[in-house]
């Protein structure tokens, strides 16, 4: 396993004869928190669709580069299915499926084969309780959840994740659709997961990534400009770009 | 001319469509059920048809409409539904996709009188099946699957990516996310198209005059063997079905009573599309209401 759940090398990334990804390399350390900053456009959401392929999804995509995830190369013989099942994500719009919270959360492990009741039964608890939203949802675990708050909404779709048993999850602007309070809860839950899992979010909001990540990495305009400690990002950055952006120069 | 009066007008002429569209249907609505209602009763559902007498009722063309519909559902329901899956989530955009999808847009809007001599030449002659409900369910087939596929299709890719890209980033193959997420959630569509298009296959004339025929044989409806040349389950057999039967009455009945026939039949027919139409609805509601779980 080692200490880094990724290790990119060398990744290129075009939509089409769009270039979105210039010669990324990082490591992502095991069981930290790694944030992804930078404006707009800038190949932050590209970057992390990528360590789960689901990027795939998008027509004409072509990529080069390694990315090694636990040592394997997952852009070569590699199944997305097998990946995804390791890798959770988390999206930025919350997408609970139309069904009971209940479902939502066994959706995964459901399909995966676990038919005991007894079983399902402990791990809607168990991952709702890492979600921490366990208390919020015990007395109606049976209704639907897209009637919950988009911050509950947001925490039944982390335990969906967390139900499968992934030791990667990758979160893509998790709170950005959320209000403050819920945002808040959503950040506490990401300090708390990083006891056992590599987590990496992508933000734009770098108040967030300051208050929650290990490390930081800036990309802009696709290339990765600066990757390191974020307390060392956010008070004394190498690169007069990712200055810029974090006083708010530009972006 | 200022912006208030325009405003005023085009409110106006979107509401006089709307009266003219409703106007029409009340109307004929109106005059179909009045002139037909007092014609319809228990003896004329149960009763055979008769050639030149006073009194035929409608009872094997009511069975053959039914059955026929029956059969053409059962063709065109999994091939329309699997083509609109495939057409949502399988094929990839390019040559072959826009001649498949050209080619159900031309079949939807092929005359039902053409695929009538289709029908003819190719299921009744060729094939050899003869003037037969299988023949004509053929045929229906064709004029239904394109409608079909496209429900199924369009209902497909109503729904949200995001519910797609859940599934698929926990590691669901892709079939497995057609069958638990997507195709439940667009069921309801589906169904709802489904159920509307059997109110057009059920009054669908010109397509079936070439192929089921235009007469039925004397029906023994205490013999249920499909196998058997008088038994109203025997898809080989030629079969009259409820509009036919208004069509033939109307052209060539000579019966004193052609206009009660024709009304009562109209009635009859137009009752049961309606019947379609608003259980298309309530059932479709009710369904979606259930899977969101809005409660």
């Amino acid at each position: 396993m080692g200490n880094y759940s990724y290790e990119v090398e060398n990744l290129n990334l075009w939509y089409g004869d769009n270039q979105a990804l210039f010669e990324v390399s990082m490591k992502i350390p095991y069981r930290e928190v790694t944030a992804i900053i930078g404006p707009s456009g800038c190949g932050k959401s590209t970057f992390l669709k990528m360590l789960n392929r689901m990027v795939e999804m998008i027509p004409k995509v072509r990529v080069s580069g390694t990315i090694k995830y636990n040592g394997n190369n997952i852009l070569e013989n590699y199944r997305a299915e097998e990946l995804r099942t390791n890798v959770g994500m988390v999206f930025q719009h919350p997408n609970p499926f139309p069904k009971s919270i209940y479902e939502n959360v066994i959706y995964g492990v459901r399909i995966q084969g676990i038919r005991n009741k007894k079983k399902l039964d402990e791990i809607v608890e168990k991952s709702l309780k890492q979600a921490a939203i366990w208390d919020e949802v015990k007395d109606r675990l049976h209704t639907s959840a897209t009637g919950l708050s988009g911050g509950q909404q947001q925490r039944i779709c982390i335990a969906r994740a967390l139900a499968v048993e992934p030791d990667v999850i990758l979160m893509d602007e998790p709170t950005s659709a959320l209000d403050p309070i819920s945002t808040l809860k959503v950040e506490e839950l990401i300090h708390d997961l990083k006891d056992k899992y590599t987590i990496v979010v992508v933000t734009h909001n770098m108040q967030q990534a300051s208050r929650i990540s290990d490390q930081t990495a800036f990309f802009l305009n696709g290339d990765l400009v600066e990757f390191d400690k974020t307390d060392k990002i956010f008070s004394n950055p190498m690169d007069k770009r990712t200055e810029d952006y974090i006083s708010g120069k530009f972006g | 001319m200022n912006r208030r009066i325009s405003n005023n007008i085009a409110t106006s002429v979107f509401i006089l469509c709307a009266v003219v569209m409703i106007a029409t249907l009340v109307y004929l609505l109106g005059y179909i059920l009045t002139n037909g209602f007092a014609e319809i009763d228990w003896s004329f559902l149960s009763s055979n048809s008769s050639s030149f007498q006073e009194g035929g009722g409608i009872k094997n063309q009511l069975w053959n409409s039914f059955y026929i519909l029956m059969m053409t559902m059962l063709f065109s329901v999994p091939l329309g539904v699997l083509g609109g899956i495939y057409l949502a989530e399988y094929s990839k955009p390019g040559k072959i996709t826009n001649v498949i999808r050209t080619s159900v847009e031309v079949l939807s809007s092929l005359p039902s009188i053409v695929v009538g001599m289709f029908g003819l030449l190719v299921f009744v002659q060729y094939m050899g099946l003869g003037y037969s409900i299988i023949a004509g369910a053929l045929a229906l087939t064709v004029f239904n699957l394109p409608v079909i596929v496209r429900v199924t299709e369009d209902s497909i890719r109503s729904i949200p990516l995001k519910q797609k890209n859940a599934s698929l980033a926990l590691g669901i193959t892709h079939w497995h996310t057609v069958k638990t997420v997507l195709v439940p959630a667009a069921f309801p569509g589906i169904l709802t198209g489904v159920i509307l298009s059997a109110g057009r296959v059920f009054g669908e004339a010109a397509a079936l005059l070439f192929t089921a025929g235009l007469s039925t044989p004397n029906l023994n409806f205490t013999n249920w063997n499909p196998f058997e040349s008088t038994s109203p389950l025997n898809p080989f057999r030629s079969a009259e079905t409820l509009s036919v039967h208004i069509w033939k009455v109307n052209s060539q009945g000579i019966m004193p009573d052609v206009l009660e026939i024709a009304n009562g039949s109209a009635a009859v027919l137009i009752i049961f599309v309606l019947i379609f139409n608003l259980s298309a609805r309530i059932i479709g509601g009710v369904i979606f209401a259930k899977i969101s779980g809005k409660k």
